[in-house]
């Protein structure tokens, strides 16, 4: 049954690193262009699940090394949390904040949106990665 | 004659013919490996067209769309080729 194909194998092995910058790429370029949180992190289950579909699910939740599920709760404590944020220090629930001191040389001036979009990430590859894996494994 | 309107009125027309050619075996295909190939194929034809229509428009973002969606075709033809595999060993 699990006997796994080595060209499948192969072609994981080198298009998973590919997957996960190109999925980070989209994440971080979300405001201005086409891409974001929700793409970024299909883009990223996707990488994942060629693992799970080369390799096994087993190995896929290994590499993860995070609980699909841990990773969705977490994802909306960080999308709500940049909520409560704009909440605090501005006037309205979700509000773009971006801190003065909050600046990173690639990715640029980090505020709320941004913290709002890496919390969609994790949800939709936590999502993504919790549905399939159980799928495969009930095989 | 510009190499918007040659994407447009060459470029575009031979795609779509493919795409309806894919199609029609996809319907008409006698087994499930002819529909699963099929479908790869439009996979293929659909980022070509993207990529025609980057061309159209001048916009360099939708050659970002044809890359991932080249990416995830490829996944989609993966899950067929494993679904049809134990299709045959049970």
């Amino acid at each position: 049954m699990n006997q796994s194909s080595i060209v499948l194998g192969t072609a994981v092995r080198l298009m998973l690193p590919v997957l996960l910058v190109y999925s980070l790429f989209l994440l971080q370029r979300g405001h201005h262009a086409p891409g974001g949180g929700f793409v970024g992190g299909l883009v990223a289950a996707a990488a994942f699940s060629l693992v799970a579909l080369s390799d096994g699910p087993g190995r896929a939740r290994r590499i993860l090394r995070v609980q699909p599920l841990r990773l969705m709760g977490l994802g909306l404590l960080v999308a709500a949390g940049s909520g409560v944020v704009g909440l605090i220090w501005g006037d309205a629930f979700l509000q773009g904040i971006w801190p003065k001191w909050a600046y990173l040389p690639v990715i640029g001036k980090i505020g709320t949106p941004f913290t709002f979009d890496v919390g969609v990430f994790m949800v939709v590859l936590g999502f993504a990665l919790e549905v399939f894996f159980t799928l495969l494994e009930d095989e | 004659m510009s190499i918007e309107h040659f994407a447009a009125w060459v470029v575009m027309p031979l795609l779509a013919t493919a795409l309806l050619l894919a199609f029609a075996r996809v319907f008409t295909g006698p087994g499930l490996p002819d529909r699963v190939v099929a479908l790869d194929f439009v996979g293929s034809l659909l980022v070509a067209m993207i990529g025609a229509a980057g061309v159209m428009t001048g916009s360099a973002v939708l050659l970002d769309v044809a890359l991932i969606l080249a990416l995830v075709s490829f996944l989609a033809t993966v899950a067929f080729a494993r679904y049809m595999e134990s299709r045959r060993q049970s």
